[in-house]
């Protein structure tokens, strides 16, 4: 398969973590494109047969540092505030639940809502998430095991259920 | 409990819920997990969180993927402005203006602190990705009138597409001598080059190419009449070189 192949491939991947990521389909895509355009622009960076897949996710993960801190310098207009919205039909039950998750996750921090979905999504070894995310090892795992926490904590206090069901 | 007890630390909670223990570890994580179970309920729930995860967000890998990423390279053209990017803008100008008068105090009036500009707004600009440009070259008719008007003298932007160089549009910046015009240029390997070219109906004659750089930006300027000009690329300075030569050809023939 050629680079150009590989990347394609794998943009399902990249839209499905950005619109985790972001909370927005909208900002989710505008990342994946600017994830892709800077790819491409420097594909000859990229050491064919090293891992592209988390080379493409250490761009994204820069390009989103980069916006969330843009983003904050820009409190005076708010760009976020629509609900998250969510990829699956859910029954009416299943929507409070999904709903708790969803802004439960919107409440994690992001450095530890990266790795939970990195980690959750990607299955990525913790090893590979510290790459992409360029912190040790024992960073990643203080992130995963708090923002673990933090979101049950956060679902249990959300509603009636302490327990998170399994949104099918 | 049977089973000598392990040490069990948080990372097995995780691994385990993760999958990514060996045998026998997992095995030890069980049996801890069989004598706690308030640890038990921690980790179901992690498992729970992970599955409603993908349950979520995995409907997505079989959306339909938008033409638009699947053709990142057509983006050039000058893309819609929103809100959020003329705040940007603002921003991203402040911080041009900042770091230009940083480089004002420095070499007031020297050519090299104009090749130092040059330097500064090239690497400003160049990394941009959505907006590297204020009118991009679909509308260069325009581009030259406004930026010859801007500047004070016609100019034109020289093409380089028989060095694998395309325009990408040009803009308008604050020089320490009134607006400077800066032109944008990229080969298909993404790599760019910009041209800042400044009036000043002061200074008279030509002088050599000379070359410095700030940081990896490598920069050849060059006076010629009343117009300064300097190249700066991330190249090789042979390769900088080569396209210097072809632009002073081009406005000198």
């Amino acid at each position: 398969m050629s680079a150009a192949e590989e990347i394609t491939a794998l943009i399902p991947r990249l839209r499905r973590y950005a619109r985790a990521l972001t909370g927005d389909r909208s900002f989710a895509d505008d990342l994946v494109q600017d994830t892709l355009e800077r790819a491409w622009g420097r594909i000859y960076l990229w050491r064919p047969g090293s891992d592209l897949r988390a080379w493409l996710f250490t761009i994204m993960h820069n390009l989103h540092v980069n916006q969330a801190r843009t983003r904050r310098s820009e409190d005076s207009i708010d760009l976020r505030n629509e609900p998250m919205e969510f990829a699956a039909r859910p029954s009416q039950e299943e929507r409070l639940e999904i709903r708790d998750l969803t802004m439960a996750l919107r409440r994690l921090p992001d450095e530890q809502r990266e790795v939970l979905l990195l980690v959750g999504l990607e299955e990525m070894s913790y090893q590979e998430a510290a790459k992409v995310l360029a912190v040790p090892l024992g960073t990643v795992m203080s992130r995963l095991s708090r923002g673990r926490e933090r979101l049950r904590a956060l679902m249990s206090e959300g509603g009636n259920a302490p327990q998170l069901r399994v949104v099918k | 409990m049977t089973h000598q007890s392990a040490t069990i630390v948080e990372e097995d909670l995780h691994a385990y819920v993760d999958g990514l223990l060996p045998e026998t570890r997992r095995a030890e994580v069980e049996s801890f997990l069989a004598a706690n179970p308030k640890e038990t309920e921690r980790v179901r729930a992690y498992q729970k969180q992970k599955e409603a995860l993908r349950a979520l967000f995995d409907p997505i890998l079989d959306e339909p993927i938008p033409p638009e990423l699947l053709h990142p390279q057509r983006r050039w053209s000058w893309p819609v402005l929103r809100y959020a990017a003329i705040v940007a803008w603002i921003t991203l100008g402040g911080t041009l203006g900042w770091l230009l008068r940083g480089a004002d105090s420095r070499k007031p009036d020297e050519p090299n602190g104009f090749a130092r500009q040059a330097a500064i707004a090239h690497a400003v600009y160049s990394p941009e990705v959505r907006h590297p440009v204020e009118v991009g070259r679909d509308q260069e008719d325009h581009l030259v009138a406004w930026l010859s008007k801007r500047v004070g003298a016609p100019l034109k932007p020289p093409h380089l597409s028989q060095l694998g160089f395309e325009l990408v549009g040009g803009r308008l910046l604050p020089g320490n001598r009134g607006p400077v015009a800066q032109f944008m240029y990229q080969d298909e390997k993404g790599q760019r080059l910009t041209l800042y070219v400044r009036m000043d109906p002061g200074t008279k004659g030509e002088t050599a190419f000379r070359y410095t750089h700030e940081g990896n930006v490598g920069v050849f300027y060059w006076l010629d009449g009343p117009f300064g000009y300097a190249l700066s690329g991330e190249m090789k300075k042979e390769e900088l070189l080569r396209v210097a030569n072809a632009i002073y050809h081009q406005l000198n023939p």
